[in-house]
């Protein structure tokens, strides 16, 4: 990347290298930040790594490694996870405890990203249920962070993918005189 | 103030989301570092200033309203 420092009334002037933006994309995905490191634009991809994945991590912690969890039963579609997935490989393991639980296997990890166990009833109270009941708002917070943190990634990744998409050049604000004052 | 008065108050949690979203999205529009944190402070003042709006309105009418 080559960067030069405009003026402060200037306009924003960058000339981005984004090597192989496939690959860049890939890794954004994967690893938020990463992709910017690949293409060598340290300072923005510590900034999404910090960013993405302190806000992911924060909010898994909120309660306890459970709102995040990958679930397609007819009683629990977790809609949520479409956007916490995005956050790439810190939310793959949901998969592979879905697959886990699914084939009657015990969760790895003590069950961080496990679905709950199966079935999960409309009325009854049943392990989701209780989650519910134990975390209160933590279980909400918990899900809207993490599913943040994966739609922001989303605009990590674009931008690993295109470069930033630099505001449009604002319009001249003085205006020529009107033909009548022009004498 | 309703939100400095309250220190486990859910509302705090609104903070780092803020910020968050600020810098991703300013670092979405700009390359240098500098764009970015103006950018993100402009951004994260009008989320914020939204919000208040918001919370007043739900809050007025919550309790005088409803």
């Amino acid at each position: 990347m080559t960067a030069t420092t405009p003026p402060a009334d200037a306009p924003e002037i960058v000339e981005v290298d984004l090597r192989d933006p496939l690959v860049a994309a890939v890794l954004a995905w994967l690893w938020p930040g990463a992709g910017h490191v690949y293409q060598r634009r340290y300072a923005k991809g510590a900034l999404f790594m910090v960013c993405i994945l302190g806000t992911y991590f924060f909010g898994l912690a909120l309660a306890d490694g459970k709102a995040v969890y990958a679930s397609w039963t007819p009683t629990d579609r977790r809609l949520q996870y479409i956007c916490q997935v995005f956050v790439g490989a810190p939310a793959l393991p949901a998969l592979v405890q879905n697959y886990r639980v699914m084939h009657d296997k015990v969760p790895l990890f003590g069950g961080l990203m496990a679905p709950p166990r199966q079935p999960v009833l409309p009325n009854a109270y049943d392990e989701l249920a209780s989650w519910h009941e134990d975390y209160n708002k933590l279980w909400e917070l918990s899900t809207l962070y993490t599913l943040v943190a994966g739609l922001l990634n989303v605009l990590a990744i674009y931008d690993a993918f295109a470069g930033p998409v630099l505001p449009a050049p604002e319009e001249e604000t003085e205006r020529p005189p009107p033909d009548d004052e022009i004498d | 103030m309703l939100l400095a008065t309250t220190i486990y108050n859910q509302l705090w949690f609104l903070l780092p989301l803020v910020v968050a979203v600020s810098l991703v999205y300013g670092a979405t529009r700009h390359e240098l570092m500098g764009p970015i944190l103006a950018h993100a402070w402009r951004f994260g003042l009008w989320v914020l200033a939204f919000i208040a709006v918001i919370f007043v309105v739900l809050y007025v009418l919550a309790t005088w309203v409803v």
